[in-house]
């Protein structure tokens, strides 16, 4: 893996390892989401789950997600916590918005190249930027790894400056959650790249 | 607990009417299918209220299937708009 | 006070700041200029809306078995809103009408219009 080079490719191939390792993550998910529906942790369900999983994973295969970090506990708490709260802001500056009379709001397309460029980093990190205050996921680049951002209530270009910076903030704590180190120390060592020497978009 | 039923009751039935009337003046299809899974998901907090309500735990499988179909309707509806611009 | 009746109030009080939540994407839906704009307001009070009226269903009911169901609604809630968000925005984004004379910056555009121009060249 090479840092700071932001187009390698965003799915090498699976080693045999990480391909099981894959299979047993969505397992375990699975099996989750059937003992959850059944409300009773019972052997009965765990393993009718388990059947269930194997023959869903069997019939209609994931596409390969590399799941190369491990869990921070820490960091995910972190994460939840200000992602819970960034919801509620997020819900109260909408409803403002729209009830505040006479005032139509103003907003911005922005592209961010994240620094991180992994299908799971791109695809968590939209989710989440869909559900914090002012963002909204348009259009996402795998190969370089870009995200196409629609923001709502800024109204000047440096509040889509300060915006920008607050995604890559978002980034680090998703890295800091479910990163590996070496995605760790990139996000710790890139600081907050420059997007227009990446795209060269001129204003319009 | 019935005041409380009785105003929420209110509030999602404006709510509803609100997001009915989006969904009548569109314009395209894509505001109508933001609008019908608001509507979908102020459906499923009624039901969840009067679940609530009622201590009655009959309708939240409903829930669970609900939540699921209004994102495949709005997934399904996307690509089928996209298809035909593409045309 | 018993534990009961705490328990139902904070019940009543999510189900109310939810129910209030419900109409202001509500009305933001009205409100709002253009497809964009209205893609937040179905994405966020939308989901804390319905989020806290399962939490006051599952404080009111107070059984495992329907707490996990309601837990399973608001985690397919929290992960196919911007899901279902991202496929509205990219089959709508250059074609519908999207009022620009609101926008102060436009990046995906000058994205687009690059890809364009590579495909060209390639053709060429």
């Amino acid at each position: 893996m090479t840092p700071a080079e932001p187009v390698d490719p965003p799915n090498p191939p699976l080693s045999r390892s990480a391909r099981h390792r894959n299979q047993i993550i969505a397992m375990t998910g699975l099996v989750t989401v059937w003992v959850l529906l059944w409300g009773t942790l019972s052997w009965a369900n765990v393993i009718s789950g388990l059947v269930v999983a194997a023959i869903l994973i069997a019939v209609f295969p994931l596409p390969p997600v590399t799941f190369a970090g491990r869990i921070h506990p820490l960091g995910m708490l972190r994460f939840w916590r200000r992602f819970l709260s960034d919801l509620v802001v997020a819900s109260a500056q909408i409803a403002w918005l729209a009830l505040r009379p006479r005032h139509v709001p103003r907003s911005a397309i922005i592209a961010v190249p994240l620094r991180v460029n992994t299908d799971l980093n791109l695809t968590l990190t939209a989710e989440a930027l869909t559900l914090v205050p002012g963002s909204l996921i348009l259009e996402a680049d795998r190969t370089t790894g870009t995200l196409f951002v629609h923001v709502i209530g800024v109204n000047s270009r440096d509040e889509v400056e300060q915006f920008r910076r607050s995604v890559y903030d978002l980034e680090a704590r998703i890295i800091e959650a479910v990163g590996s180190a070496d995605e760790l120390r990139r996000v710790r060592t890139a600081g907050y790249p420059n997007p227009l020497a990446h795209l060269e978009g001129e204003p319009t | 607990m019935t005041t409380v039923a009785v105003t929420v009751t209110v509030l999602l039935a404006v709510a509803g009417g609100l997001t009915l009337s989006r969904i009548i003046r569109g314009p395209s299809i894509l505001d109508r299918a933001v609008a019908t899974d608001v509507l979908l998901a102020i459906i499923v907090a009624a039901i969840a209220t009067e679940a609530a309500y009622s201590r009655d735990a009959t309708a939240l499988p409903v829930l669970v299937v609900l939540a699921v179909l209004g994102f495949v309707g709005s997934v399904s509806i996307a690509r089928f708009a996209t298809r035909r611009k593409s045309e | 006070m018993t534990l009961d009746a705490v328990l139902d109030i904070v019940a009543a009080v999510c189900l109310i700041s939810g129910a209030l939540l419900s109409l202001a994407a509500g009305v933001a839906l009205v409100r709002f200029p253009d497809l964009l704009t209205r893609m937040h307001a179905a994405a966020k009070p939308q989901v804390l809306g319905l989020l806290l009226v399962l939490v006051g269903c599952a404080l009111r009911l107070r059984t495992g078995v329907d707490i996990t169901t309601l837990v399973l609604v608001g985690i397919f809630q929290l992960a196919t809103a911007p899901v279902a968000a991202h496929m509205i925005g990219r089959a709508g984004y250059p074609h519908e009408e999207i009022r620009t004379d609101l926008l102060l910056t436009d990046e995906l555009a000058a994205h687009l219009d690059r890809l364009a121009g590579e495909r060209d060249e390639v053709r060429a």
